[in-house]
C-alpha cells in the first residue's frame, strides 16, 4: 500500500466526502470527516518521510506514464504543502463540530462536511499533481466548495461576499485555464516536467509570454495579491468562522505554492527574467501591500476583518521573499508559508472561540475579554506576537530569513522596509490587547470556551512557539525546497 | 434567450471542428438546461437590473488590456489545423496509434477522457458533485418551503393540449435516448456526461408540464441525493478496486483476464458512475431553483 501514497493523500478525502452525504447526520458525518482527514495527516507525515528518504515520488494514474496519462508528483516542496493542508485541515475539523453549532443551521450540518471534505481533497489534489489540467480540474473542486462554504456566514452579506468571490474567483481560474489552453497549443503536453523540458526552446514566442502572463495573473488573484486582494477581507470576514480558520492557514498557500511552481518548476527562472521584470514587481507589489493592508487593519472594527487585511500583508511578505529572487528568499517565502498558517489558524481559531461566546467578533466584545476568557485571549496574545514577529514565537523565524535574504542583496530598505511592517502590526495587536486586558467590559455573563474548541487552538498556538524554537523541521524542508527549485527543475 | 442561442451555436462550431462529444454536451447544457436554469433564477432576482449611474472606466481599459493580450498569444501559435502543430504531434500522436490496440474502442475520444486522463474525468464528476451540493446547502430552506405546501402543482401547462400529448411521447423516447448514449459512447460520441444531461433534460422537461410536485413523487429528491453520491463512489470504487488488483489507481487492465477486456469493462463502470451523478445533480439543481421559485411565487 506504500506506494499507492501519493494518490491515497487525495482519494481518501475525496471519496470520504460523497460517503458523508450518504451518512446524511451530522454527528456521524462529522466523525468520519474527522477520520478521513486525520488519516490525510498520516499520509502526509508518511509522505514527507519517503520523499526525503528516496528523492521524488512519482505516481501514474491508470498506469499510464507520463505525458500519456497523469502523474503525481511529489518532490519536497509539495511533501512540504501537503503537510501543512492536510494538518491544518484536520485540526480545523477537529474544532468544526463545536465551532459550527452555533453559526450553521442544523439541517445544513451534514452538507457542510461534505463541502469541507471536498475543499481539502481540492487543495491536496492541486499539490499532489504533476499535471496542469488536472491543477485546473482541482482548483475548481476546492473553489466551488469555498464559495459555497463562505456563504454559509450568518450574517446576510457573507451571500455577497461569496458572490464577490465567485466572479473573481472564476475569472482568475478562466485566466489559469487560457494559459493552459496557450501552453498546450504550443508544446502539445500538460504534464509538467514534459512542459520544463520544452519551454526553453520558446523562450521567444509571444504565446509562451501571454500563457505566463495569464497564469501570474490568474494565480495572483486567487492568492489575493496585494491590488488583486479586494475579494478577501469580506469573505474572511462574514463566512463562518471555522471556514474562515480553515482558508486562512490553507487555500492562499496552496495559491502561493501553485505560484512557486508554475514560476520555478515550469517556466523556469530564467524565463521570467528574460520576458518580464517579474521580481521588481513583486517585490514593489508585496512592499505596498504590506503597508496598505497593515494600515487598512490598524482601523477596522470588526477583528475578524482585521486579521483578513493582516492576512494580505502577511501574503506580501510571501511575495517579497519569491522577489529578492534568491534561494534565501524563496526559503524564507517558503518557511512563512508554513509558521502563518500556524498564527492565522491559531488566530483564527480563537476568533471562532470569540464568536461562539458573543455571535460575532467585533471589537467592543473584546472589553475585559482577557479576564473572561483568559486562555483563547492569552492565544490570541501568542498569535498576535507571532505575527509581529516577536523571537521565540515562529513569525520571528519567518522574519529572520527575509532580513538574512535582504542583507545577502544588501538591500538595506528592505530591511528597513520589513521592520516597518512589523512596527504596523504591534500597532494592531496592541490595540487589541489593550481592549482586552485594561478595559473593562459590561456585565454580561460569560464563560471561557468549550474545551472542544480550545484543544485545538491551544495546539495552534502551542506550534506557535515550538517551532519557534525548535526550527529543524521547516527549515530542513524548506531549505532543501528552495535549492532543488534553483537548482534547475524538480 | 441569447444564452440558448450562443450555446446551440457553440454545439454547431464544435461540430464543425468536429468534436461531436464536445457538441452533443454544449447542445443539451448550454442550450437546454443552461437557459431554464437562468429563468428560474430570473423569476426569483426579477427581471431587470438595478442601474449604475457610474462608468467603469477602469475595467473597460482592463478589458481592452486583456483582449490585446489575447491577440497578441495567438501571434506565435502553431497555424490553425497545421498536422504539424505539436498538440498534433506529442501525445496526440500517440493516442492516435495507440489506442485502438491498448483500449480496443473505436471511439479515441472516449478512451482519452475514461482511460489515458480517467483521473481528469473523476474530478469533472466531483466538481458536479460539488456544484450540486453547494446548491443544495444555499437553497435548503426552499425545499422546506416546498415540501410544506405539496399542493402547488402548478399546472400552468393544463390547457396546452398539444404540448401535453407531443411531450408524454417524447419523454419515454428522451429516456431511451439517454441510456443509448451511455452505453454507446465507446462507439459512437456520447458518454455518461451526455446520457445524464439528456435523461435529466426529459424528467426537467416532464416537472415543467405536470407540475414540480407530480416529478418529485415519482423521483424523489432524497433519492437523487443519494444516486447523486453513489455515482462519484462507483467511479472512485473502480480505482479502489484497481488497486486490490495490484496495480495503480483507475488501471482497469486487470479487471478482467484479457488487459483490453479489463478496460472495457472499467469504461463501461465509470461512464455509468458519471451517468448517474450527473443526472441526479442536473435534476436535484432544477428541482432545488423550481422548489426556491414556487415557494417565493406563493409568499407574495
Amino acid at each position: 500500500m506504500l506506494s499507492h501514497l501519493p494518490i491515497l493523500q487525495v482519494i481518501v478525502p475525496l471519496l470520504a466526502a460523497p460517503a458523508c452525504l450518504l451518512l446524511d447526520r451530522a454527528r456521524a458525518a462529522w466523525l468520519f470527516a474527522c477520520m478521513a482527514s486525520l488519516v490525510s495527516v498520516a499520509i502526509s507525515g508518511l509522505l514527507v518521510f519517503q520523499v526525503h528518504q528516496f528523492g521524488a515520488l512519482s505516481y501514474s494514474l491508470g498506469g499510464w506514464d507520463a505525458p500519456w496519462g497523469i502523474e503525481y508528483r511529489i518532490d519536497l516542496l509539495s511533501a512540504y504543502v501537503l503537510l501543512i493542508v492536510s494538518g491544518i485541515g484536520a485540526l480545523m475539523m477537529l474544532a468544526a463540530n463545536t465551532a459550527i453549532r452555533t453559526e450553521v443551521p442544523s439541517e445544513r450540518q451534514p452538507l457542510f462536511y461534505v463541502l469541507y471534505m471536498l475543499c481539502l481533497a481540492g487543495l491536496l489534489g492541486i499539490v499532489a499533481t504533476g499535471d496542469i489540467f488536472n491543477v485546473f480540474v482541482f482548483l475548481e473542486i476546492s473553489s466551488l466548495a469555498t464559495y459555497a462554504l463562505i456563504a454559509q456566514g450568518r450574517d446576510r452579506r457573507a451571500l455577497w461576499a461569496a458572490y464577490q468571490y465567485l466572479i473573481v474567483g472564476t475569472i482568475g481560474a478562466t485566466f489559469i485555464l487560457i494559459g493552459i489552453g496557450f501552453l498546450y497549443s504550443l508544446t502539445g503536453t500538460l504534464n509538467m516536467q514534459d512542459l520544463a523540458n520544452r519551454l526553453p526552446a520558446l523562450e521567444n514566442s509571444a504565446t509562451a509570454f501571454t500563457a505566463f502572463a495569464f497564469l501570474m495573473v490568474g494565480v495572483c488573484l486567487k492568492l489575493a495579491l496585494f491590488p488583486l486582494h479586494l475579494w478577501l477581507p469580506n469573505a474572511y470576514a462574514y463566512a463562518p468562522s471555522i471556514v474562515t480558520a480553515f482558508l486562512a492557514a490553507t487555500a492562499t498557500k496552496v495559491a502561493v505554492y501553485l505560484l512557486i511552481r508554475f514560476h520555478f518548476s515550469v517556466f523556469g527562472v530564467g524565463f521570467a527574467a528574460s520576458v518580464l521584470p517579474l521580481h521588481s514587481i513583486f517585490l514593489v507589489l508585496g512592499l505596498v501591500g504590506v503597508f496598505v493592508a497593515s494600515l487598512v487593519a490598524i482601523q477596522q472594527p470588526n477583528v475578524k476583518r482585521l486579521f483578513a487585511y493582516s492576512s494580505v500583508a502577511q501574503i506580501g511578505y510571501m511575495i517579497i521573499g519569491i522577489g529578492i529572487g534568491s534561494a534565501t528568499g524563496l526559503q524564507a517565502t517558503l518557511l512563512h508559508l508554513f509558521n502563518h498558517a500556524l498564527m492565522k489558524g491559531a488566530l483564527f481559531l480563537a476568533l471562532a472561540a470569540v464568536v461562539f461566546r458573543f455571535g460575532s467578533a467585533d471589537i467592543r466584545h473584546f472589553a475585559g475579554l482577557g479576564q473572561r476568557m483568559p486562555w483563547t485571549m492569552a492565544i490570541i496574545v501568542i498569535g498576535g506576537l507571532s505575527l509581529i514577529g516577536v523571537p521565540g514565537t515562529v513569525g520571528f523565524i519567518s522574519k529572520w530569513y527575509l532580513v538574512l535574504a535582504a542583507l545577502e542583496r544588501d538591500w538595506w530598505p528592505l530591511v528597513i522596509a520589513v521592520l516597518l511592517g512589523s512596527l504596523l502590526a504591534v500597532i494592531y495587536i496592541w490595540r487589541l490587547v489593550e481592549v482586552a486586558y485594561f478595559r473593562k467590559g459590561e456585565d454580561e455573563v460569560c464563560r471561557e470556551a468549550p474545551l472542544s474548541l480550545l484543544i485545538p487552538t491551544a495546539i495552534l498556538a502551542l506550534a506557535n512557539i515550538y517551532f519557534g524554537i525548535d526550527t529543524r523541521l521547516p527549515v530542513y524542508l524548506s531549505d532543501s525546497a528552495a535549492q532543488m527549485l534553483f537548482g534547475g527543475g524538480p | 434567450m441569447l444564452a440558448g442561442i450562443y450555446g446551440l451555436l457553440s454545439a454547431s462550431f464544435f461540430v464543425s471542428m468536429d468534436a461531436v462529444d464536445v457538441a452533443f454536451t454544449e447542445a443539451a447544457v448550454g442550450a437546454g438546461v443552461f437557459p431554464l436554469l437562468m429563468l428560474t433564477a430570473l423569476t426569483v432576482a426579477g427581471r431587470y437590473e438595478q442601474t449604475a449611474h457610474r462608468r467603469p472606466r477602469a475595467a473597460f481599459f482592463l478589458v481592452l488590456v486583456t483582449g490585446a493580450l489575447l491577440i497578441l498569444g495567438t501571434l506565435d501559435m502553431p497555424p490553425f489545423g497545421s498536422p504539424d502543430a505539436p498538440a498534433h504531434t506529442h501525445v496526440a500522436a500517440r493516442y492516435i496509434q495507440a489506442s485502438p490496440t491498448e483500449i480496443g474502442i473505436p471511439n479515441m475520444v472516449t478512451s482519452v477522457l475514461a482511460d489515458y486522463r480517467a483521473f481528469d474525468t473523476l474530478g469533472e464528476v466531483v466538481v458536479v458533485f460539488t456544484a450540486v451540493v453547494g446548491v443544495l446547502i444555499l437553497l435548503t430552506s426552499g425545499e422546506q418551503r416546498q415540501q410544506s405546501s405539496p399542493a402547488n402543482a402548478v399546472e400552468t401547462m393544463r390547457s396546452h393540449m398539444i404540448l401535453r400529448v407531443v411531450s408524454k411521447m417524447l419523454i419515454p423516447l428522451m429516456l431511451l435516448f439517454a441510456l443509448y448514449v451511455q452505453f454507446h459512447g465507446e462507439y459512437g460520441p456520447g458518454g455518461g456526461f451526455q446520457a445524464g444531461v439528456i435523461f435529466a433534460a426529459a424528467i426537467i422537461l416532464y416537472a415543467m408540464l405536470f407540475g414540480l410536485a407530480k416529478a418529485q413523487a415519482a423521483i424523489k429528491p432524497s433519492i437523487l441525493r443519494l444516486l447523486a453520491a453513489f455515482g462519484v463512489l462507483l467511479y472512485g470504487g473502480v480505482g479502489v478496486v484497481s488497486f486490490l488488483t495490484g496495480v495503480n489507481y483507475l488501471d482497469y487492465s486487470r479487471l478482467a483476464a484479457d488487459p483490453v477486456a479489463g478496460r472495457h469493462i472499467g469504461i463501461l463502470v465509470i461512464e455509468l458512475g458519471v451517468g448517474i451523478t450527473v443526472a441526479a445533480a442536473m435534476i436535484l439543481i432544477f428541482y432545488a431553483f423550481a422548489g426556491y421559485a414556487t415557494g417565493r411565487v406563493e409568499a407574495e
